[in-house]
């Protein structure tokens, strides 16, 4: 929990507001476009593209090739927002996103993220024992999976799809997207048909 | 902008340590500095973040989705894990 902003702090981002809007570079109506748009956002977002790709495979080639584009047609405000790149699990390779510089995160499908991505020992240890990491997530993968970490270390943004769990035939979109969580999509999970 | 490298290419990441030399903004993570690795794609070009943090006029510059096998870096690992990081062009050599 963040503690509540002190006065002098509100009083700081207010004069910096006006000077932003006295020289012409942001007006306080587009920081509160922008910071709707940031509410709305959530995991929901990429849980419904993922499930849209498991059951319709042009979807998953154009989410595969063009983030930003499915988000977009998933109706995910992407105006602004850095590149989405997609990263495909397989039955051999899967993919943990970390940043290690900052916490670059894909905001525009996956929401706000969680203190945890944002937190120094998530940072440093992904990056350099993944496995005991996932383990700790209760994600133990055999050694003839690759883990494939990407540092998210510039102008894209990554987001994992998961692959989709056996025992699921037959499942319409709303049901599977239910099954994809935000870690899921981070890559600390994957999603399970319990 | 043409990509310098191709995807399959082997490159070096410059050992290179710019932090030592005065204030600086590098999305390069030191883990990398001086390793090989092997060029998965081009991923586009973008205003060097470099000069952006410093509010210098920021040329375009190609960035990569660069492969790294895990345990050469860490001593420590599964052999066939690996690291996928963005890495601009001027922070690449032939390997």
């Amino acid at each position: 929990m963040a503690a509540p902003p002190r006065p002098d702090s509100i009083a700081l981002l207010d004069r910096l507001i006006a000077a932003l809007e006295a020289k012409g570079i942001v007006t306080e109506a587009e920081i509160a476009a922008r910071q709707a748009i940031t509410d709305k956002a959530s995991p929901e977002t990429g849980a419904r593209m993922v499930a849209r790709a498991w059951t319709d495979p042009a979807y998953r080639a154009l989410l595969l090739s063009d983030g930003k584009a499915a988000a977009e047609q998933m109706g995910a405000s992407m105006a602004g927002a850095p590149p989405l790149g997609v990263l495909e699990n397989t039955p051999g390779r899967h993919h943990l996103v970390v940043c290690t510089l900052c916490s670059c995160y894909p905001r525009a499908v996956l929401g706000y993220p969680p203190n945890w991505y944002k937190s120094f020992a998530y940072r440093s240890r992904a990056v350099r024992e993944p496995r005991q990491v996932l383990a700790e997530w209760g994600l133990n993968l055999p050694d003839s999976v690759e883990v494939r970490v990407v540092d998210s270390t510039a102008d894209y943004r990554w987001m994992v799809l998961p692959m989709r769990p056996a025992g699921t035939e037959g499942w319409d979109e709303a049901r599977l997207a239910a099954l994809v969580t935000r870690d899921s999509l981070v890559g600390v999970a994957v999603p399970q048909a319990t | 902008m043409t990509p310098r490298f191709a995807p399959g290419a082997t490159v070096r990441v410059k050992d290179d340590w710019p932090e030592r030399r005065g204030p600086c903004h590098i999305r390069t993570p030191h883990y990398i500095r001086g390793r090989t690795g092997t060029v998965v794609r081009p991923l586009g070009a973008f205003a060097n973040p470099e000069d952006l943090a410093f509010a210098r006029p920021a040329p375009k510059r190609t960035l990569y989705h660069v492969l790294f096998a895990q345990e050469p870096i860490w001593q420590e690992g599964k052999p066939a894990d690996t690291l996928m990081v963005e890495v601009f062009e001027h922070w690449l050599e032939e390997a």
